[in-house]
């Protein structure tokens, strides 16, 4: 395209305007010009530097941040050269051996030099600090807290604009107030509405403040609550700032009681999930086969460490040694492993999640495969000794928990797609919990489709209806019991993959749940999957419900233990009983 | 059926409560430090607890062994009357804790200058023991009331008696409770009197420890001699047949659930003056297994198996976590799957089963294989069936 030469005037200027523009916006904050303009403020003084400080507040640069931090710390230095002239510097934080470092000039980022080209190096003593009088520094605090309204980071924006609304100081409102135009972020921007209103409370104009208040109330800011509250205990407030504060804070409070009260259900709803995971293998294993399966805990850590495992070899590989306390001819035994790793990263290394969650089921249902041949077979007809045996499985393998990994807890790291949080109405919904929510959601109706709708399924509910009948016509009842022993126990695996996600890893993982487990499914009816579902969910939000109002989860869950033994006085079967008629 | 004891087992029994109680207690007092002979005060000290032990196995297994109930929360009342006694001691620190105030230290940590109420009647012992009885007789009484009358049984009632035990142990962790939170009580000093620290004083209570384990072994076998042990014997075989014949199961049931939350909580008024500290871990549901473990290794539906068990586990425990102490869960949990696979009735059962695969060997009738515990007796009958 070719420009017309002779094209009006506006025409080159607004290109002229556009290209100043982009180059503000992409080059114009080079480091080469904020380093000269911080040279240039540290070496002037008065209005000036104040002048100086004010232009470079805008510049989100991180060198402008770590200089004015310095300067602040007194650790930025004036060199004078032989000649007289002075050079603002930094010392480098890496030391000799004589407590000396080199010093980076502020103006480019150099170690200063002597005349032949010797690297110069400093002690902290040996050189004067650049002038900080009180004035000086505030200005400078002043900068540093409009310069983080600069940041890239919207999360890093919003909690300076909230530092700034806190700060009970009106001078920040023209500067919020420049800052908004620019704010691209809808968030950040409200956060700003926020903080201005906050900052005109304290306006000595009636007027001002009222707008201020009815904007807090517009907005339903819950941080704003203790300074409206400041506002309206003062004496000499006019009238109709009084009522107008009284009306916010109380519209502010019923909406935190809304928030909370929603907050709890949600969090009893993931808490639910939780347990429902948890319980449905068990009411799998314990239902529908009559076992008592006390290492059901145990299969949830097998998940929990399958998933540990499964992270370890898509990073930097997974080893372990143990040492037997016996030897052998003076040799002391001891056996280990070292599987290599992937070194995967980035999205590679954030997808282990997903072949840790299949492979979470496998190894628990082969460690259920392995229980129920080598013990439970025997003890089909003895439910109460299964009880025993199995509690006598747990210990060993909490034991060998701690042989392979250790004692502490281990670091299993979320996904970065599970971690962060959105919030509806002020109502934070940790991604992890949705996820909780939704997986177990998908389990439910997997184990529904499974137990209902294939001949499988059919086999197991005949099984465990009847067994001897069962047998009689054909079904080979200890195959079955053992393909359902096994898909209780990856039920239970899954349960640990995501247990993994929201809470600590250890060898003891699998025994803080099975007490709530057991009175889950007690609870529910022991056979049926409705009956669990209810059940879970019941307990888990009646159990975040009772934290929440009586101030301590211990004495939450004390009275929800209570409340099931009561209630099973009433329904003994627990809430979807199976009928019979056969006694026993 | 068989005899309810043999002469010989008689015998041993009056051996073992000589041994227990005159023997050893002489050995430790009139023999000296260093000879062959003598019984060290750590070692009377250990047996002391050994029998606690003992009597709280025994109330697990006139549960389980005799009425079919197996409770998992037997170490609760065990713990109860420890506390119950506990509470007497910290009064008879009087002012001799780490703060010098005449109230317990862990209440000056919380801030109490005074007593609270409930504390002030626990400086009289016949109180503190009344209440050991009382408490976990009613507790019992509530929770079998409430559970027998819905008729709660079998792996249900386990679970139950376990979240109970849970739910307590949960609450005794609170400092709220002001029984001393997760650290309980400890440092000990005086009982009526004696200092605790004396070997005379702890040969003392070994002795009364091993008294109460004799009247309690003894009281026992006699109620399960007497008709109502019958009954309660026909409620483990068949509990149905025993209601049908008109007889309220539900009343014996909750009988023996109260007497035996009583013979625990026994055991642990004689066990925390000895061991010098109760908290609330002692009443964690791994507890109240441990105590079934003991039974099931001692013999269950017998006396003397629970006691057996009770002394040679914990022996067996003392000497493994000294000697390997990352194996110990390893050597507890394998020796259970073990005994519950192989040898449903314990060490006592043990010479029966032995008789049994001899009868085998020699080719013996179809019905000597039908004591065997499941794996034998499948091999057994498979190798029978090749036979064929």
């Amino acid at each position: 395209m070719k420009l017309p030469l002779k094209s009006p005037p506006w025409l080159w200027l607004t290109l002229f305007f556009i290209l100043g523009a982009i180059y503000a916006a992409f080059g114009g904050t080079n480091g080469a010009d904020i380093r000269r303009q911080l040279n240039q403020a540290i070496m002037s003084d008065g209005p000036e530097q104040q002048k100086l400080l004010g232009d470079l507040a805008d510049s989100g640069s991180t060198i402008v941040r770590d200089v004015l931090n310095a300067w602040a710390r007194d650790s930025v230095y004036l060199y004078a050269a032989p000649d007289g002239s002075k050079t603002p510097v930094l010392l480098e934080e890496a030391q000799d051996a004589k407590g000396k470092a080199r010093a980076l000039r502020i103006l480019d980022g150099l170690p200063l030099q002597d005349g032949k080209g010797a690297e110069l190096r400093f002690g902290s003593s040996e050189l004067d600090t650049a002038d900080v009088d009180m004035r000086l520094r505030s200005v400078i605090q002043q900068t540093l807290d409009s310069l983080a309204l600069s940041d890239p980071d919207p999360q890093a924006r919003q909690s300076a604009v909230l530092k700034l609304g806190n700060s009970l100081k009106p001078q920040y409102i023209p500067i919020l107030q420049a800052r908004r135009a620019k704010e691209g972020n809808a968030g950040v921007r409200k956060a700003m509405d926020e903080a201005m209103a906050l900052l005109q409370l304290s306006n000595p104009d009636a007027k001002v403040q009222l707008a201020a208040v009815q904007q807090l109330g517009r907005l339903m800011d819950m941080g704003s609550l203790d300074s409206l509250k400041r506002l309206a205990a003062k004496p000499d407030l006019p009238d109709d700032v009084a009522h107008a504060a009284n009306q916010t804070i109380r519209a502010i409070e019923t909406h935190i009681e809304r928030v909370n009260f929603f907050g709890t259900i949600f969090h009893g709803v993931s808490l639910g999930s939780v347990l429902l995971v948890v319980a449905l293998g068990l009411s799998i294993t314990f239902g529908l086969m009559g076992i008592i399966n006390m290492a059901h805990g145990e299969m949830i850590a097998v998940g929990a460490y399958t998933c540990y495992v499964v992270q370890n070899l898509f990073g930097t590989g997974f080893g372990f040694h143990i040492v037997l306390p016996f030897s052998l001819g003076g040799k002391a035994l001891s056996f280990g492993m070292h599987l290599p790793g992937l070194n995967a990263g980035g999205w590679v290394y954030e997808g282990y999640f997903l072949v840790a969650l299949p492979l979470s089921f496998v190894m628990a249902a082969l460690a259920g495969l392995l229980i129920e041949r080598t013990v439970i077979r025997f003890l089909y007809r003895r439910p109460l000794e299964s009880l025993l045996a199995t509690w006598g499985v747990s210990l060993v393998m909490q034991q060998c928990f701690r042989m392979v990994f250790g004692a502490n807890n281990v670091q299993v790291n979320s996904p970065s797609w599970l971690q962060g949080h959105f919030s509806i109405h002020d109502v934070i919904f940790g991604y992890n919990r949705v996820f909780v929510v939704g997986f177990a959601a998908v389990i439910v109706i997997g184990t529904w489709l499974l137990l209902t709708k294939t001949s499988l399924g059919l086999l197991i509910r005949a099984v465990m209806q009847n067994r001897n009948m069962a047998a009689c016509l054909g079904v080979r009842t200890q195959r079955i019991n053992m393909l359902t022993f096994a898909f209780g126990s990856g039920l239970a695996g899954l349960a640990g993959a995501f247990l993994s996600q929201i809470g600590n890893v250890g060898p003891s993982l699998g025994q803080s749940y099975i007490v709530d487990s057991f009175m889950t499914v007690v609870l529910g009816g022991v056979g049926s999957i409705v009956g669990t579902v209810c059940s879970a969910f019941g307990i888990g939000t009646a159990d975040q419900v009772l934290q929440q109002t009586t101030g301590s989860p211990v004495t939450g869950k004390i009275v929800v233990l209570v409340a099931i033994i009561v209630f099973l006085q009433w329904k003994p079967g627990g809430l979807f009983a199976s009928r019979s008629r056969s006694l026993d | 059926m068989r005899p309810a004891t043999t002469k010989t087992e008689r015998w041993a029994v009056a051996a073992a409560v000589i041994l227990m109680l005159v023997v050893l207690p002489s050995l430790n007092a009139f023999t000296q430090a260093g000879s062959f002979l003598h019984v060290s005060n750590f070692s009377i000290n250990l047996y002391g607890k050994y029998i606690c032990y003992a009597i709280l196995a025994i109330s697990v297994d006139m549960l389980w062994g005799y009425t079919g109930l197996l409770s998992l929360g037997q170490a609760l009342f065990f713990t109860l009357g420890g506390y119950m006694v506990g509470m007497y001691l910290m009064r008879m620190i009087g002012d001799l804790g780490q703060y010098h105030k005449p109230i317990p230290d862990f209440l000056v940590f919380l801030g109490w200058s005074s007593l609270p109420k409930f504390w002030r009647p626990f400086a009289s012992f016949p109180f503190a023991l009344v209440m050991a009885i009382l408490l976990p007789g009613a507790l019992a009484l509530v929770f079998g009331f409430l559970a027998f009358r819905s008729r709660i049984r079998g792996v249900y009632f386990s679970i139950l008696t376990q979240a109970l035990t849970y739910a307590a142990c949960l609450l005794f962790f609170r400092n709220s409770l002001l029984l001393g939170g997760n650290n309980g009580f400890t440092d000990f000093k005086f009982i009526l009197g004696y200092d605790l620290r004396a070997p005379a004083t702890q040969r003392g209570l070994y002795i009364i420890s091993a008294l109460a384990l004799v009247l309690v072994f003894l009281g026992c076998r006699w109620l399960s001699q007497t008709k109502f042990g019958l009954v309660q014997q026909a409620i483990r075989d068949s509990e149905n047949r025993v209601l049908f014949s008109g007889y309220a199961a539900g009343s014996y049931k909750l009988f023996v659930f109260v007497l035996c939350a009583v013979i625990a909580s026994v055991g642990g008024v004689l066990y925390v003056p000895q061991v010098g500290i109760i908290n609330p871990s002692e009443m964690a549901p791994e507890k109240s297994l441990e105590a079934v473990v003991w039974v099931a290794v001692g013999g269950r539906g017998t006396l003397i198996g629970p006691v057996l068990g009770a002394v040679g586990v914990n022996a067996l425990k003392s000497w493994a976590t000294r000697a390997y102490p990352d194996l110990w869960l390893l050597i507890l949990g394998g020796l259970f799957i073990l005994i519950t696979v192989f040898m449903p009735k314990g060490l006592i059962g043990l010479p029966d089963q032995l008789r049994a695969l001899w009868r085998r060997r020699r080719g013996g009738p179809f019905h000597a294989t039908a004591s065997l515990p499941g794996p034998l007796r499948m091999s057994c009958e498979r190798r029978r069936a090749r036979i064929k």
